[in-house]
C-alpha cells in the first residue's frame, strides 16, 4: 500500500467515534479516544464541520455527525421517487383544494421543488419544478425547517444568496438582506432569527406551517410534513393560491389546512408500506 | 346527514392489481395496490397464475374499502379494467384455472400465428386486428392443442374461456361475460356485428360453446358480495380513453405503464387504418352504439424501466431512471429498441428482438437510462406519425396519463421528440378513472358524459425545447436502431 494522509486517517477516526454511540462528544472525549492532543483535532474538526460532516451544537459546545453526510448513505430519500409515490395524493389535493400544489425537499438551506400541479381552473399556469424557494418565506420551508432531523434551522441563515425564486422576481426588496438577517420579499417576511425560532416552534406544535403573504402580497401558502418510515421528516407538501381564498384576517382557512395534511398523511402512509 | 357515496374500481393490470374509490368529483380518496408473479418459463413465455390475480384482487378491494374506513353500503358501483388479451382457462364446475394464464406480451403462438398468414385479410378486415401473437384466440388455441383433453371439454363447455374482466366478473357475480372492449382483442368478435364470428371461429378453431356472452362496457352486469353493483366492465386502455373523457371523434389519449398504447375516439364507425394501427371497440356505454378507436400499442415502455431494475440492477426503484438519466446530458449516441416481445405497432414485426445500438467505450448506465426513456418517446413518435397519417391531421398536443408521467425528464423527453405540448391531467390513474365513470353512469351516479368533462383539468404541461435538427437526426437514428432489432427471431 503506498503512503496514506494522517489527517484523512484522524477525519475517518472522529467520524467513527461519532457514529459509535447516540451520545454526543465533547473535544475532550474524543481527544481521550483518539489518544491526541485536543489542539490537534480542532481544526480537523472544524474542517468536518465546514463541510457538514459533522455539526456542533450551539447550546454545549459538543459534536455529532452532521445532516450532509447522512444524505449521503441510505436514508436519502430519491426526489423523483418522492415524486412518483405523491403524485395520486398531490392530485387529490389540487382537486380538494381547488389550488396548485406543490412538493419540496431541503436543497442547499432552500427549497427545491420537486412536484406541481397546476391550480385546476385550466388557467395558463408554467411547470415550477426545479424552482429554490427561500425557506423561511415559504410554508414549505418553514415545514422543512421545523422538522430538519438535525435541528438545522440555522441553514436558512446560510443559504446561498440565489434562492430568490422565479415566483418573487417582482418582490422588490427580495435581494435585500434586511439588517437583522434574513431577506424580506414583503413587510410580512419574517426576518430575525428569534422570531423565526418562535414561529418554527408553533409550527412543531400544529404539525403545519402558513406563509401570508410572506413571499409574495397577495398569496398564502399552507403545508404540512411528509415522512418516511422512520418518522424522519423527507419532504413537504402544500398549496399556494391567493390570500383570499385561502385565508381570514390572515389566519389559513382550517379546511384547506385539513386537506392539506389529509394529504400528507396519505403519503407518509405510502412511504412507510 | 346522509353518509358520502362513492363509486370503486378494480384495475386489474399486467404487474399489479390495484383499487381505488372515487367521489362525485372523480377525485381518488383511497388506493390499495397488490403485485402479482411473472411467471417466465422460457424465453418469450409469460405467464400469471389467475388464481393468484383473484386473491390479490379481494385483498385490494377490501384494503381500499373498509381498510379505509368506507362500509360497502356507501358504493354505488364497482367498475372493472383490466390487462387486456391475456388468456385465462378455466373449469365451469369447480372454478380452478387449468393452466397459467398467457399474457399478452408471450410469443409462444409466433408458429401458430404464421400458420394462419391465408386468413390474414379476413382478421384485418373482420376483427381489425393484425395477425400478431399479442391477442387472445391464439392463445386460447394454443391451450387447446397443447393440454390433452381440453378441447373435448371446452366443446362441452365445461372449460371456459375468459379475459380477465370475464374471469373477475364471473368470480364476483356468477355470470359468465364479457365486454365488447375485451372481445375486440380476441380476433373471434366481428366489429360491426359486436358478436362471435363462425368464420373467426373457425379459422382459429376455438369452440363457442367456451366464450362468454358479449355484453355492452357499461351495464350492470350482477352483484358482489356485499350487495354492490359491478357496473362496468373496460380494457384498461379503452378505460383510461374513457377516464381521460375523449368521448368526441379525434380526441386521443396516450397511456404509459408496463406498455403504451395510443387511442384515438373514432366515432360510430370503425375506421381501417393504412399504416400499422389497429380497429378497436373504444365503449359501449348500456344500448347506446359502440364508439370505436384507432389504436397504436407499443409493448414495451414502463416494463424495460423494470426491466433495469429486475435483471440489471441498474436503480433500485423505477423512479430512479430520471435521476440516473439527469446524470448526463444526452444518449451518448446510444439507443435501446426494446422489441422483447417482437414490436408491435406501428412495424408488427415479431421476429424483431431488442437491441442497444451505437455502444462506444463512452457510453455510461446513465446514458444508457436516457436511451430507455427516449426509446418510450420515439415509440410514441412511430405511432403518432401513423395516426396523423390515417386521421389526415396532425396532432396539436398529446395527453399523457398512467405511472410513466410521473417522470418529469421522459414528461419533456416527449415533448421535444413530438414537437407538441404534452398535457398530464388531473387524474394520472385515469385507468381507473375511467373504469369508475362507465359504472358510475350505468348506476345513475353521474348523469351524462358531460358531467364527467367537467372533472377533467390540466394538471401539468411540458413543451418543447429542442431544435427540429435535433430532433431529425436522432430520429433517422432511431430508425436505424429499429433496422438494427428485425429478422433477429426466426421460427
Ligand atoms: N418515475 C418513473 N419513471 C419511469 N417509469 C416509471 C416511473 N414510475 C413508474 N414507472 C413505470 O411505469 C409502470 C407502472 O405504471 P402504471 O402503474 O401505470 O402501470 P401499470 O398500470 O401497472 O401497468 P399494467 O397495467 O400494465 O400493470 C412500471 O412499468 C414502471 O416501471
Ligand atoms: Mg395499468
Amino acid at each position: 500500500m503506498g503512503e496514506t494522509i494522517q489527517s484523512v486517517e484522524r477525519a475517518a477516526g472522529i467520524l467513527r467515534l461519532l457514529a459509535s454511540g447516540p451520545r454526543e462528544l465533547g473535544v475532550a472525549e474524543l481527544a481521550r479516544a483518539m489518544g491526541l492532543p485536543k489542539g490537534t483535532l480542532h481544526g480537523i474538526l472544524r474542517t468536518l464541520v465546514h463541510v457538514g460532516f459533522v455539526e456542533q451544537d450551539a447550546a454545549t459546545g459538543r459534536y455529532r455527525l452532521g445532516g450532509t453526510l447522512l444524505h449521503l448513505g441510505s436514508s436519502y430519500l430519491d426526489v423523483n421517487e418522492l415524486r412518483t409515490r405523491s403524485l395520486n395524493w398531490a392530485d387529490a389535493l389540487a382537486g380538494r383544494s381547488r389550488e396548485s400544489v406543490w412538493i419540496g425537499t431541503a436543497h442547499e438551506g432552500g427549497v427545491l421543488v420537486v412536484h406541481h400541479v397546476f391550480r385546476p381552473d385550466d388557467s395558463m399556469q408554467v411547470l415550477q419544478v426545479g424552482t429554490l424557494l427561500p425557506a423561511h418565506a415559504t410554508a414549505l420551508g418553514k415545514v422543512l425547517l421545523a422538522y430538519d432531523p438535525y435541528g438545522d434551522a440555522g441553514a436558512a441563515f446560510d443559504a446561498p444568496s440565489g434562492t430568490t425564486p422565479q415566483a418573487t422576481a417582482t418582490a422588490t426588496r427580495g435581494d435585500e438582506p434586511a439588517a437583522e438577517g434574513l431577506p424580506a420579499f414583503t413587510p410580512r417576511t419574517i426576518t430575525g432569527a428569534d422570531d423565526l425560532a418562535k414561529e418554527l416552534e408553533l409550527v412543531r406544535g400544529r404539525g403545519w406551517a402558513c406563509d401570508v403573504e410572506e413571499l409574495v402580497e397577495g398569496e398564502v401558502s399552507i403545508a404540512a410534513p411528509i415522512r418516511d418510515g422512520r418518522g424522519v421528516t423527507v419532504g413537504a407538501i402544500g398549496v399556494r393560491g391567493a390570500v383570499e381564498r385561502l385565508a381570514d384576517d390572515g389566519e389559513p382557512h382550517i379546511t384547506i389546512v385539513s386537506y392539506v395534511r389529509d394529504a400528507a398523511r396519505a403519503i407518509t402512509r405510502d412511504l412507510s408500506r | 346527514m346522509p353518509r358520502p357515496q362513492y363509486v370503486a374500481a378494480i384495475d386489474q393490470g399486467t404487474t399489479s392489481s390495484r383499487c381505488m374509490v372515487f367521489d362525485q368529483d372523480g377525485r381518488i380518496v383511497s388506493v390499495a395496490q397488490r403485485e402479482h408473479r411473472q411467471i417466465f418459463p422460457r424465453p418469450g413465455w409469460v405467464e400469471h397464475d389467475a388464481a393468484e390475480i383473484w386473491e390479490a384482487v379481494q385483498g385490494v378491494v377490501a384494503d381500499a374499502v373498509t381498510g379505509s374506513g368506507i362500509d360497502f353500503a356507501q358504493l354505488v358501483a364497482l367498475g372493472i379494467t383490466n390487462q387486456r388479451e391475456t388468456t385465462v382457462l378455466w373449469d365451469r364446475h369447480t372454478g380452478r384455472p387449468v393452466a397459467n394464464a398467457i399474457v399478452w406480451q408471450d410469443t409462444r403462438t409466433d408458429a401458430l400465428v404464421r400458420s394462419l398468414s391465408e386468413h390474414e385479410e379476413l382478421f384485418r378486415e373482420r376483427a381489425g386486428l393484425p395477425l400478431a401473437t399479442y391477442f387472445a384466440g391464439p392463445k386460447i388455441r394454443w391451450l387447446l392443442d397443447e393440454t390433452p383433453g381440453l378441447r373435448e371439454r371446452a366443446e362441452r363447455g365445461d372449460v371456459l374461456f375468459g379475459t380477465v374482466d370475464s374471469w373477475l366478473i364471473w368470480r364476483l357475480t356468477g355470470r359468465h361475460v364479457t365486454d365488447v372492449t375485451n372481445a375486440s382483442r380476441t380476433m373471434l368478435m366481428n366489429l360491426r356485428t359486436l358478436s362471435w364470428d363462425d368464420e373467426l371461429l373457425a379459422a382459429l378453431g376455438v369452440p363457442r360453446a367456451m366464450l362468454p356472452e358479449i355484453r355492452p362496457s357499461a351495464e350492470v352486469y350482477g352483484t358482489a358480495d356485499g350487495g354492490v353493483p359491478v357496473a362496468a366492465a373496460l380494457g384498461d386502455q379503452q378505460a383510461a380513453l374513457f377516464g381521460q373523457t375523449c368521448f368526441g371523434p379525434g380526441e386521443t389519449k396516450s397511456t404509459y405503464g408496463s406498455g403504451s398504447f395510443l387511442l384515438m375516439n373514432t366515432g360510430t364507425e370503425p375506421v381501417a387504418s393504412k399504416h400499422g394501427l389497429l380497429t378497436t371497440v373504444g365503449y359501449q356505454i348500456g344500448e347506446a352504439p359502440a364508439t370505436y378507436a384507432l389504436e397504436g400499442s407499443i409493448a414495451v415502455t414502463g416494463s424495460l424501466v423494470q426491466w433495469l431494475r429486475d435483471n440489471l440492477g441498474l436503480i433500485s426503484s423505477a423512479a430512479e431512471i430520471e435521476t440516473l438519466a439527469g446524470t448526463v446530458e444526452d444518449n451518448g449516441g446510444c439507443y435501446f429498441v426494446p422489441a422483447f416481445s417482437g414490436l408491435f405497432a406501428p412495424h408488427w414485426r415479431s421476429d424483431a428482438r431488442g437491441v442497444i445500438a451505437g455502444l462506444t467505450g463512452f457510453v455510461t448506465k446513465g446514458h444508457i437510462a436516457r436511451a430507455v426513456l427516449e426509446a418510450t418517446a420515439w415509440q410514441t413518435r412511430e405511432v403518432v406519425d401513423a395516426m396523423n397519417a390515417d386521421a389526415g391531421l396532425a396532432l396539436t398536443s398529446l395527453r399523457a396519463d398512467g405511472g410513466m408521467t410521473a417522470n418529469n425528464l421522459l414528461m419533456q423527453i416527449l415533448a421535444d421528440v413530438l414537437a407538441v405540448p404534452v398535457v398530464r391531467p388531473m387524474v394520472s390513474e385515469t385507468t381507473c378513472l375511467g373504469a369508475a365513470y362507465a359504472a358510475g353512469l350505468a348506476t345513475g351516479y353521474w348523469p351524462d358524459t358531460d358531467s364527467l368533462r367537467a372533472n377533467w383539468h390540466k394538471a401539468a404541461e411540458w413543451r418543447p425545447k429542442i431544435g427540429q435538427d435535433v430532433r431529425d437526426s436522432e430520429y433517422r437514428n432511431w430508425r436505424k436502431a429499429i433496422e438494427r432489432s428485425l429478422d433477429w427471431s426466426t421460427p
